[in-house]
């Protein structure tokens, strides 16, 4: 029956999104659904987590079927706080949209997509099936087309079809990338994939479809040459799909290549963990470029994602135990620190109805508590001791020093920096200038609880992360562990 | 120059409407239904299922739509394309719960020791088609009636 568990997280959404198709004309029970069964996502994954952790890999087979023939869930502690923190970001995004999605988008099927996404995503990190992972982000991002393109307005129809068109390309990709590795193999099981791959012996083949898989996903979690379509797309749909997005969708991505680069493509690691490092390194000092150029709000953050998606891959390409740790820990920073960030500039435009930091200032005199939330974040993502982001950052850097990536690291350190110098621009222009651009409209929040508690939410979080990091460098260790320790992970999968 | 264009618009339309069309869907609607059960039940042991049964029904109803209108067809039809849609979700989710009741893994088939006879084993793989039938169907009728809604 615990193998039940692991497909909870997928079937909870799937339900409450079909539940929500029935209930879609009646705004107050959709919102009351949909919050129900965030809450439940977050408390059937914390059950699944204790499981994991006491008793270690957890199998199901799906339908019966044996590992190599059929589709397994594999819970490992990696995958299973990914699923916390997915459950945790979307109950402060369905809690912020309350008070900030119009009417109008929920009457077309806001919620029923979110679910689907977020139904999509938790299939993503759970599933043990290379085809498999295929569909659960296909059915993501089918979800995610939607609530991209939902409301119809011009700019938005912009972002998306830039959207659309890239992510289509990446799933082509991806597919063929399967079609080769189907060819070589005849299997499509990862746990399975890892002990083939190695019988194949020509390893160029190999070597071009572990490319193909990071061309693809790379677009998908928006690195070095193939991250132009996130800063054009992301700011376009209202502040929650955006930071849904923003938390959830690239992490995908980077999952998804952390699961295929340590498990399947382990045959030539100086090459293909080679360019990965190489691509960390750039998309790090292209995103942080790319945001020292913006004057909007919104903008800064999305070419910030790019740049922290850099220091997630470098640990993958370190391929070691700290580097890997240090990127599970990177995870938990940065999806907090960036839907918090976009959650404040939310609130920012609500009240003073621009995005565009010339006209902003002066909200630390009228609004100081959410600029010290936005200090919490911003400073985090800068990585200011002693915010989560410092230890993030730390680790990440430690473990690339202890691999003998000097340059790599001092690069990281200086990518901090100039983080820190895009934050300050922020926070000079937004909340700490005088406000000379005199505004018209200034309007009060209504609804405050809704704006105000993810907010705070996630700030409580925050603090408690760069007070405990320790506990939680822990589960990372343990998640990374596991990853690393690849063979135990096989030897549960299949069973021999 | 608009007045003139809506009455070429007004005169297409009317003439769209074919006797032919309309007589003869009235006998094809039900033999379509007919072939697209009858995908559905075979689909478990042999090509068909409920995707492409529930094709076959949905494009009954759109030639349906095409020769007499939406709003008769949507009378024929009874339930809201939206019901059939999340009714289905619902089946095809249940289907695979059923395995869960009994302490099995998720989604393992559960049949009936005995054969039915005129089809062939029954079980739980045919709940789920029967709600990827619906699924399709509520889907491409939603679709095909609002875009002709549109105009």
């Amino acid at each position: 029956m615990i193998e039940f568990l692991i497909i909870l997280p997928v079937i909870i959404p799937f339900f409450t999104g079909a539940i929500l198709i029935a209930t879609m004309k009646s705004r107050e029970i959709s919102r009351t659904i949909s919050l129900a069964s965030a809450f439940l996502l977050l408390v059937s994954s914390l059950v699944l987590f204790a499981v994991v952790w006491i008793s270690g890999i957890k199998v199901l087979y799906v339908g019966s079927w044996k590992a190599p023939f059929g589709i397994s869930f594999i819970a490992d502690v990696f995958s299973v706080s990914m699923l916390i923190m997915t459950a945790v970001m979307l109950i402060t995004v369905t809690i912020y949209s309350f008070s900030s999605i119009d009417s109008g988008r929920e009457k077309y099927g806001f919620w029923v997509f979110l679910q689907f996404m977020i139904m999509g995503v938790c299939g993503s990190f759970l599933t043990g099936d290379i085809f498999n992972l295929f569909v659960w982000f296909e059915v993501m991002l089918m979800s995610s087309f939607v609530l991209i393109a939902l409301g119809n307005e011009k700019f938005q129809l912009e972002g998306a079809i830039k959207y659309v068109t890239i992510n289509v390309i990446s799933s082509v990709l991806f597919l063929s990338a399967v079609g080769i590795l189907y060819g070589m193999t005849g299997s499509l099981n990862m746990a399975d994939l890892a002990g083939k791959i190695k019988l194949v012996g020509n390893n160029y083949l190999i070597n071009i479809a572990a490319l193909f898989f990071l061309t693809s996903f790379g677009i998908k979690a928006a690195i070095f040459p193939l991250f132009f379509w996130l800063p054009a797309s992301y700011p376009t749909p209202p502040i929650p799909v955006t930071a849904i997005f923003s938390a959830l969708l690239t992490k995908v991505g980077v999952f998804a290549l952390i699961r295929v680069f340590t498990l399947v493509f382990t045959t030539d690691v100086s090459f293909t963990h080679g360019i990965i490092l190489a691509l960390a390194g750039l998309t790090m000092v292209t995103g942080v470029f790319g945001a020292a150029a913006q004057f909007e709000f919104r903008r800064i953050l999305a070419f910030h994602i790019v740049s922290q998606i850099g220091y997630l891959l470098l640990g993958l390409g370190l391929f070691t135990l700290n580097g890997l740790s240090a990127t599970v820990f990177f995870f938990f920073h940065i999806m907090l620190a960036k839907t918090n960030l976009f959650f404040i500039s939310g609130i920012v435009n609500r009240i003073y109805g621009t995005y565009d930091l010339n006209k902003l200032g002066g909200i630390y005199k009228n609004h100081p508590f959410i600029s010290i939330m936005f200090m919490i974040s911003a400073g985090s993502l800068a990585g200011i001791p002693p915010l989560p982001g410092f230890w993030a950052k730390l680790f990440v850097i430690k473990a690339a020093f202890e691999s003998h990536y000097y340059f790599l690291g001092a690069v990281a350190i200086i990518v901090s920096i100039l983080t820190l110098y895009s934050m300050l621009k922020i926070w000079n222009e937004a909340f700490w200038k005088k406000n000379e651009y005199h505004f018209t409209k200034q309007e009060k929040l209504t609804h405050r609880f809704g704006w105000y508690a993810p907010v705070v939410v996630i700030s409580v979080l925050m603090l408690l992360l760069s007070v405990f990091p320790e506990h939680i460098y822990l589960v990372a260790q343990k998640a990374s562990e596991q990853i690393i320790n690849s063979a135990e992970y096989i030897k549960i999968v299949i069973g021999k | 120059m608009n007045i003139f264009f809506e009455a070429l618009l007004l005169l297409w339309r009317d003439n769209m409407k074919s006797l032919i069309l309309s007589t003869t869907i009235k006998i094809l609607l039900p033999m379509m239904l007919l072939f697209s059960f009858f995908l559905l039940m075979r689909g478990h042991n042999l090509p068909g299922g409920g995707f492409t049964g529930g094709l076959v029904a949905s494009a009954g109803f759109a030639l349906y739509a095409i020769a007499l209108g939406i709003k008769s067809t949507r009378q024929i039809m009874r339930i809201k394309p939206d019901t059939l849609l999340y009714s289905g979700l619902l089946i095809t989710g249940f289907s695979g719960l059923m395995a869960v009741f009994s302490g099995k893994p998720f989604m393992t088939g559960l049949w009936l020791a005995n054969e039915i006879p005129g089809f062939q084993k029954i079980g739980t793989p045919v709940l789920f088609d029967v709600g990827v039938y619906l699924v399709v169907l509520g889907m491409v009728t939603k679709i095909i009636f609002s875009l002709m809604e549109e105009d």
